[in-house]
């Protein structure tokens, strides 16, 4: 059927360019050949009607990328629709209440978040931030960051792939620190044994579903004996139960080292809250920096997907600088989540071709283009497909 | 009757033991405190299920399993696990065992037996023992388009599963002489029979037979019966009955419909289930179910391989389909489970596309086409069904 298309919509293109005056009309009909008559929408699985998703912009540039995945998205005809919810904690005035959003992901099961800014300042009030009550309130447990080198895009390392599981509701974030006494202060970084055996057995079954080789547990046990203790022997524990997959343990010092040095070797990733947040902010550095990579939460019943290096980038607000590719590419494995592999597919490769093709880049990839142009980039290339 | 609705089938599994599971979690009397159980590989409500491919026409079923699935854009990822007859190394029974393990659930084709061969052991048995699925459960209705010789059948076989016959202790005391042990527990028959009252409670059923032989097998026989009985004191709304097995066979071919819920020990259930399946269309339409305390495995209620079947497109799809559609419901995914599940009956019932099981000229293909295309107009937005699961599909 996608080669059929292919072959098609050239031609219609070609054909209704005799007749439009410009390309404006042309996308729009272009557009509506799609949704009409061509049969884009047809994947394996296609539902009736459009499947819903709560969309989160976040702060910083968050509501532009939106705006720019909602073009892509129009453009290749996703039969998506997006419950919006402008959730922040900067601009208390125009946000939605919590459980607003918490509701909206419990019935859509899916949604697309951009981030949340958390200021650094403590003025009083409660320790959680938005951004972790929204992940324990839907119990968003895992993390998942995969690191792939993007084709064309030159980094100091190529060909990366592996993958980074990050237990994302205890340890470091749990938000219990207090003065014991005067100038004394106690965090309190918690690690259960329910909790990391939970997030072990994830990242073995993704490693499972995903036909990975190898997963690696990254900690502290040398020092923290005890807390780290666990969660290495709760990781050893599941490990039992999957003897296709390697095992193997890191000490997050090390693991630092080895990722700038040698990243080849690692496959799976799996690691504790704070452990997880560093190195999945590395390892994006390492492919092309916090615009180009994905990411994704995951609890029993829900899946957010955001970016996989979390920065708000909010000094570009306005200026049209920032690169949507990580946004794009996490909406991509929505779809994917969601049965429509059929899009996904299509976005993914139109986003990678733009990026190959080197002509069309942000700033942040060495370019001088637009955030708009990129999108319109893409938009191009999805009717050359 | 075009639908088989049976939401809620496996809401409860009974016994109170205290163990641990793959997540480290202590689950106790899972009857009462949980709906579904704890170990299963469920992230961002998309599943993960081991499919046991089996011998026969075991590989060819999972394979149209898994086609249906896709075009109905069920939320399941399945884990496809070799596992038959030819594979005798222990590492591949290690490998499935682990594999149902990790995700809870399993779909399986039944592997077959070797009784030429004395050191082959079941694997089937083996499986069932180890995951401690202590219940079998066979449901037999009429489908109205299949011409059987008895109509409105609707009667549940519940098979005591890890114990009695299927022990394999077996040996050969003085040359000539064979010792074979049937092991009738208390623990055990006391768990079944519970378990088959608690069904027929939460199925608005009237009736539980025992079925025995007490009056050979005085003590093995005669404690099961005689745990049913103090089950069944528990139990003053449903009726209690028994009855031996010879007379039950008989009965079960001339007025089958007397019948409500049956609790058996392992090897008459094995013989009775068959025979009820026979009663209402064969092995191809009849869908079974392995339940235990963490795990549960779908398959065949006949459990048979069909190895005469195998690669000659004429095997009926139906059973199998069934069986995935109880696996859905296992794991909340109702509305998939009753979408697949019409269409299943839809095209047995309505469009009387039939196998020639069933009498019929079409190929499996052909079955599993009409299958998809009645499913493919009906196929609903994933994330809808999502929804359904938090909210309002409880039942």
């Amino acid at each position: 059927m996608a080669a059929s298309l292919r072959r098609t919509q050239p031609v219609i293109v070609q054909t209704f360019s005799r007749f439009l005056k410009n390309k404006q009309d042309l996308l729009r009909n272009v557009e509506r050949c799609i949704h009409d008559s061509l049969p884009v929408c047809q994947s394996v699985a296609s539902p009736v009607g459009k499947q819903v998703a709560t969309l989160v912009p976040g702060d910083g540039v968050g509501p532009d990328m939106m705006n720019s995945l909602r073009d892509v998205f129009t453009h290749a005809g996703v039969p998506i629709e997006f419950e919006e919810y402008f959730l922040s904690e900067v601009q208390q005035g125009q946000s939605v209440s919590l459980d607003t959003v918490v509701e909206s992901f419990k019935r859509n099961g899916v949604g697309i978040k951009g981030i949340i800014t958390t200021p650094s300042h403590f003025k009083g009030g409660i320790l959680q931030t938005l951004n972790m009550k929204l992940r324990s309130e839907l119990d968003l447990f895992a993390n998942v960051v995969v690191i792939k080198s993007l084709p064309g895009l030159k980094t100091k390392h190529n060909n990366l792939d592996f993958v980074i599981i990050r237990e994302q509701t205890e340890g470091e974030y749990s938000a219990l620190e207090h003065e014991s006494v005067k100038g004394v202060v106690e965090c309190l970084k918690i690690i259960t044994r329910e909790k990391s055996r939970r997030i072990a057995k994830f990242a073995f079954d993704y490693a499972v579903k995903h036909k990975r080789n190898k997963v690696t547990a990254v900690h502290k046990a040398n020092i923290m004996k005890l807390g780290d203790g666990l969660f290495l022997q709760c990781c050893e524990e599941v490990a039992s139960y999957y003897p296709t997959i390697k095992f193997e343990n890191m000490i997050i010092d090390n693991c630092c080292m080895q990722l700038v040095s040698n990243p080849h070797q690692f496959d799976v990733m799996v690691m504790p809250n704070l452990y997880g947040n560093i190195v999945d902010n590395l390892a994006a550095g390492l492919v092309g920096g916090a615009g180009v990579v994905p990411g994704e939460s995951y609890s029993r019943d829900s899946a957010m997907f955001e970016q996989g290096a979390r920065h708000a980038f909010a000094d570009a607000v306005g200026r049209n600088i920032a690169n949507p590719t990580a946004v794009l590419l996490s909406g991509c494995n929505m779809l994917k989540h969601i049965h429509l592999d059929y899009h996904a597919k299509v976005i993914e490769d139109a986003v990678h071709r733009v990026i190959k093709s080197a002509k069309v880049r942000t700033k942040d990839l060495g370019g001088h283009s637009t955030t708009n142009d990129f999108t319109h980039a893409i938009i191009e290339q999805l009717h050359n497909n | 009757m075009g639908r088989l609705t049976i939401y809620g089938f496996f809401k409860a599994v009974t016994g109170n033991h205290q163990h641990t599971n793959i997540n480290g979690t202590q689950v106790v009397n899972y009857s009462q405190k949980q709906t579904e159980p704890k170990n299963l590989s469920r992230y961002g409500g998309r599943n993960t299920v081991t499919l046991l491919t089996g011998d026969g026409v075991g590989p060819e079923l999972m394979s149209h399993v898994q086609e249906v699935f896709r075009h109905a854009g069920a939320p399941i990822d399945f884990e496809e696990v070799e596992i038959n007859s030819s594979k005798e190394d222990p590492e591949t029974m290690r490998g499935a065992l682990l594999s149902v393990q990790r995700n809870g659930v399993a779909i399986k084709g039944n592997i077959e037996t070797k009784f030429d061969d004395p050191s082959f052991k079941s694997m089937n048995v083996e499986l069932r023992t180890e995951l401690n699925l202590f219940a079998s459960v066979v449901w037999c209705r009429s489908i109205p388009a299949v011409k059987t010789r008895h109509n409105n059948i609707d009667l549940i076989l519940i098979r005591e599963n890890t114990e009695g016959e299927y022990t394999n202790l077996e040996h050969e005391n003085v040359p000539g002489v064979v010792e074979s042990l049937k092991i009738i527990t208390a623990e055990k028959s006391t768990k079944i029979a519970k378990y088959a009252f608690d069904f027929a409670k939460r199925h608005g059923r009237k009736k539980v037979t025992a079925i025995h032989k007490a009056n050979i097998m005085k003590l093995g026989d005669g404690l099961f019966l005689e745990s049913c009985r103090k089950v069944a004191c528990l139990y003053p709304d449903i009726e209690f009955n028994d009855m031996i097995i010879d007379n039950a066979s008989m009965q079960m071919v001339s007025r089958p419909q007397q019948f409500d819920v049956l609790v058996m020990p392992n090897l008459y259930g094995n013989i009775l289930s068959n025979i009820a399946a026979g009663l209402v269309g064969g092995p191809g339409v009849v869908p079974g179910m392995n339940l235990g305390e963490d795990y549960a495995v779908f398959e065949l209620g006949t459990r048979n391989s069909g190895r005469s079947l195998k690669g000659k497109n004429i095997a009926n799809p139906s059973g199998m389909l069934l069986a995935a559609c109880d696996m859905l419901d296992y794991l909340g995914q109702y509305e998939h489970a009753t979408l697949i599940r019409d269409s299943v009956m839809d095209v047995l019932c309505e469009k009387k596309i039939h196998t020639p099981d069933l009498g019929g000229q079409a190929t499996t293909l052909e079955v599993v086409q009409a299958i998809i295309d009645d499913i493919k107009p009906k196929a609903r937005s994933w994330s809808g069904n999502v929804a359904q699961n938090l909210y309002s599909a409880k039942p």
